[in-house]
């Protein structure tokens, strides 16, 4: 949601501020992160395992990156070849947001798969799952338009987002290397009791 | 006895105020994607009203027996750019509201080209239908983002000797169209000799981020405030400024032609100023940093 929030400003000096370029960036997140869904759903019936949980994250961070540095190399030859802003910022936003928005969207389908041990608890976990992402989206979208963009530039705060991404994909695979070892020690232990 | 008076006379003034109120007439409502218009008449006076609910913010009035004449301060502030230049031939306004500043630039300078830029459709309908704005072979309305209209002439290699940045109407300030990048790409389509007229705000700490964000794009300019009116009006030229000899001369030449519209030009020589009244430690305004309408509650 920051970077959905950001979007808007990062296009308006090639599109305008008009009402049609939110749309055309509303839209494109929703396609993203239906496709991310979709996606996500799929992989996680092959092998789930958080590895590649984390890779999600620090896929998307990586994937950010270009809204960063390559903007107006991306926006200006699309505002050069399509005079009507409404088409000018839909283009824009699929070429800058769609991927990482796509990659994010892959995260919560898998996350259910992972935190999922039985059909019971199937729905309770989604539920929270929903939950914990929507009020993230909610904050996100407070602080960013609230408070960021007066403290910071707007390159700043992406940057910000990436380093949270890329800090969740290592915690995560920190926290999976530590719980293995620590599985891996016990059952050498026990192996070592045995004989 | 004061006393008695003293709410005598509230409950007076309280009354008259009401009475305004109910003779006013709304006698058009268009909704559109970024606002309410309203158009509202009083006796012969008709004014288009963005944001009725939050207090009326008139936007453009005319008077329907005296087409002429504008209405506000701050409109015909927008004529002291004048001051800087002698005939312009191309003129560009961004916001058109109700259309009489275009309307007055049209029958001033008949063979100047006027590109009008308005990014809401609904003005432009409203302007047409009931304040007599009309395009004709040398004005024309283009409905479009202000910021995508300059940028697309810059490259287009066009060039005004006029421009007049009037945009910000409404509660809501554009805020791309505040920043030093936007003010660069003006700057590209200035001929030698152009003036850009700016009116923009001259409340609250926003003020100063403003001034600090013109200054660094033009230098100096002169800054023009008039006690009665809450507008700001920038204006400035890539060359130096003029001294204020020249203005007053000007001024004197001129104010004749602008009677009719109610413009009293020679009062404004003395108040364009370019003395720094704002603090200069505040940060230039950019693509990057432009959080105009979190500065403009402080």
């Amino acid at each position: 949601m920051t970077v959905e929030m950001l979007g808007a400003r990062i296009m308006a000096p090639y599109f305008g501020g008009s009402i049609s370029v939110w749309g055309s960036l509303i839209t494109v997140f929703m396609l993203a992160l239906s496709v991310g869904y979709l996606i996500g759903g799929r992989l996680s019936t092959r092998n789930p395992n958080p590895k590649t949980f984390a890779l999600f994250f620090i896929a998307a961070a990586i994937s950010s990156i270009p809204i960063i540095i390559f903007a107006d190399a991306i926006m200006r030859p699309i505002f050069l070849m399509i005079e009507d802003p409404r088409y000018g910022s839909l283009f824009a936003s699929i070429f800058l947001y769609f991927i990482p928005t796509s990659i994010l969207g892959m995260i919560s389908p898998y996350s259910v798969r992972l935190m999922v041990d039985s059909h019971e608890h199937s729905g309770h976990m989604a539920g929270l799952l929903f939950f914990v992402s929507t009020i993230g989206s909610a904050g996100g979208t407070l602080a960013t338009s609230f408070y960021f963009v007066l403290w910071f530039d707007v390159n700043q705060i992406l940057w910000g987002a990436v380093a949270v991404l890329l800090l969740a994909g290592s915690a995560i695979l920190l926290i999976n290397y530590l719980l293995q070892k620590r599985a891996a020690d016990a059952q050498v232990s026990r192996y070592e009791k045995q004989t | 006895m004061k006393n008695k008076l003293r709410l005598l006379l509230s409950l007076w003034s309280v009354l008259a105020v009401a009475q305004t109120v109910i003779a006013a007439e709304v006698i058009h409502e268009e909704k559109s994607l970024y606002r309410d218009i309203n158009v509202v008449q009083t006796g012969d006076r008709r004014c288009l009203i963005f944001n009725v609910h939050r207090g009326d913010r008139n936007q453009t009035c005319l008077d329907v027996s005296n087409r002429d004449e504008l209405i506000f301060s701050y409109t015909k502030m927008s004529f002291a750019g004048l001051l800087l230049t002698s005939q312009p031939k191309k003129i560009l306004i961004a916001g058109l509201g109700g259309g009489t500043l275009p309307l007055a630039f049209n029958d001033l300078f008949p063979d100047a080209q006027i590109d009008v830029v308005e990014v809401d459709q609904a003005v432009v309908n409203v302007a047409k239908e009931f304040f007599f704005f009309e395009e004709n072979e040398n004005m024309s309305v283009a409905v479009n983002d202000a910021r995508v209209f300059v940028k697309r002439a810059g490259i287009l290699g066009e060039k005004y000797d006029y421009i007049i940045l009037d945009a910000f109407g409404g509660d809501y300030i554009p805020e791309h169209l505040l920043t030093q990048e936007f003010l660069e790409e003006v700057k590209q389509i200035m001929t030698e000799d152009a003036v850009l007229v700016a009116n923009t705000f001259s409340t609250s700490r926003f003020y100063d981020h403003e001034s600090v964000t013109y200054q660094r794009v033009f230098g100096e300019f002169f800054n023009f405030k008039l006690p009665a009116s809450g507008n700001r009006i920038i204006i400035t030229q890539l060359d130096p400024l003029p001294p204020r000899g020249n203005l007053i001369t000007r001024a004197q030449s001129l104010a004749p032609s602008l009677e009719k519209y109610g413009v009293p030009l020679l009062e404004y020589p003395a108040r364009l100023s370019t003395r720094i009244d704002w603090d200069m430690s505040r940060r230039v305004l950019t693509d990057q940093y432009a959080p105009a309408n979190l500065l403009q509650n402080d």
